[in-house]
């Protein structure tokens, strides 16, 4: 697909054509010229966008959250965007996504747009489609970009301190006060939910968060101190408090100039993990080529075998500078 | 043995299949059962759960950028909910997505279901092997088209 056509869809799609939305996110979730093509002319229309991370244990309630917030956000006239990063079968590398199945009764309002990302089977890795669709769905005018990931891996805790504001989901019976805020991303929250607060021990999962919040370092220490909301999803009890929290979070990364920082880093970011994907490319071509040389040489020689290594390296970055497209 | 074929494009992506129940039917068994062997099979998938609109499940083709959408229906109301489906789909500018349905069809609407455009129909007792190898094949078919609109195009 050459430039006229990539240029022909934004065109679309910046008129409301939601079918050539659909077509750019695609372009642009595995690596290549065509997501380069996309990402440069997109690029300059966005950086206005809040973008905000739901994270937490499977299980949390999560979706379903996510759906009330969306349903306020619409009542308060921003165009929502949802990310939703669903598992893969580590056996046959397919998916079944079904968190947009607690979502769909927006699927009908023009105003959202859900997207599913599997974690498994992208050639530039989850985080790098996942950022890449954050600059598509921003230069188009979503006001509110909501990515939502259990937080677990790499990739999803980049993807996580990629947004703005990130919400960490708990709910009552998790584990213990701290289970949750051991390590990850649960320890960088913005705003902590207890969700399904409807249910007994609510209050005691909300107090012990509480205490562990008071306590140092938790939170991303930028001088906010992160909020904690109950909720029920379920019975859409909070979620006015929780948008408030939101909004509120929101105008305070602007007027401290975090806002525009977070966009920085999240392009460096995203420029980083297009370039590694563009060495890893050059690097699974040289190695499948050399694979009877190097495992001949690993048969005969372990111990030099592993040098190897820096052939491998080298050939790949030859690759590279000749400008072929791996892809 | 042979490997099984593939589930990606030329370009590698992995197919992508929209699994949806429309109406008033609460019989997801069949969906959740092909759409089960579906991920099994290579594929990408995504569930949109019971009781859409056809509005809803076009839409939901339409954001997720799909290969293939595959409906189950087992109320009767099919040739209601599907000429309404293709109807969407066109309006959406999404009706080069195949579409194909499985359900308790009567074989005298087969004929009026192709006739809208749903490019097959499974009835009961069609193996998942059968499911799979069209729904793969439907896939292939639409990317291939993609590849050679996009050699066009440019």
């Amino acid at each position: 697909m050459k430039a006229s056509s990539v240029d022909r869809l934004i065109e679309l799609a910046l008129e409301g054509k939601l079918r050539a939305l659909g077509r750019l996110l695609t372009l642009v979730e595995h690596p290549g010229p065509e997501a380069l093509e996309v990402l440069s002319r997109v690029a300059p229309r966005a950086g206005r966008a809040q973008v905000i991370g739901f994270t937490g244990i499977p299980g949390a309630g999560k979706s379903t959250l996510v759906s009330r917030v969306i349903t306020h956000l619409r009542r308060r006239g921003y165009k929502v965007a949802v990310l939703a990063i669903d598992p893969s079968s580590p056996y046959s590398g397919g998916s079944i996504m079904g968190d947009r199945l607690r979502m769909q009764e927006h699927a009908a309002d023009p105003g959202v747009f859900i997207r599913s990302i599997p974690t498994r089977g992208l050639k530039g890795g989850l985080s790098m489609a996942a950022l890449a669709m954050i600059e598509v769905f921003d230069a188009l005018g979503y006001d509110k970009i909501i990515i939502e990931t259990v937080g677990v891996g790499q990739s999803e805790v980049d993807v996580a301190h990629a947004a703005h504001t990130i919400v960490v989901v708990t709910m009552p019976g998790a584990g213990d006060d701290i289970q949750m805020l051991k390590a990850g991303v649960m320890e960088i929250g913005d705003i902590y939910v207890v969700n399904k607060s409807d249910k007994p021990e609510a209050n005691k999962t909300a107090a012990y968060l509480q205490f562990a919040l008071e306590k140092e370092g938790i939170g991303r220490g930028e001088g906010w101190t992160p909020r904690l909301v109950k909720t029920s999803a379920v019975m859409g009890q909070g979620i006015d408090v929780l948008v408030d929290a939101i909004e509120e979070h929101w105008r305070y990364l602007k007027d401290t100039g975090l806002a525009a920082r977070r966009v920085a880093s999240r392009r460096v970011l995203l420029t980083r993990l297009m370039a590694e994907a563009r060495l890893n490319a050059a690097l699974s071509e040289v190695l499948e080529e050399m694979r009877g040389e190097v495992e001949a040489a690993l048969e005969k020689d372990i111990s030099g075998a592993f040098t190897l290594s820096e052939v491998l390296a080298r050939r790949a970055a030859e690759r590279v500078l000749k400008g072929s497209r791996a892809g | 043995m042979s490997s099984p074929p593939s589930t990606r494009g030329p370009e590698g992506r992995r197919y992508k299949v929209l699994v949806a129940k429309m109406g008033l039917d609460g019989h997801d068994r069949g969906a959740k059962v092909v759409a089960r062997a579906l991920r099994d099979a290579g594929f990408e998938v995504i569930y949109t759960g019971l009781r859409q609109t056809p509005e809803q499940v076009a839409m939901a083709a339409v954001q997720e950028d799909v290969d293939v959408i595959g409906v189950s229906i087992l109320n009767g109301a099919h040739l209601h909910l599907m000429r309404r489906l293709m109807r969407k789909l066109e309006e959406l500018g999404a009706d080069d997505i195949p579409v194909v349905l499985g359900g308790t069809i009567p074989v005298i609407d087969i004929e009026p279901l192709k006739k809208m455009g749903v490019r097959e129909v499974f009835l009961p007792g069609t193996s998942l092997a059968e499911i799979i190898e069209k729904v793969r094949r439907l896939a292939e078919e639409k990317r291939s088209r993609e590849e050679g609109l996009a050699k066009v195009e440019g």
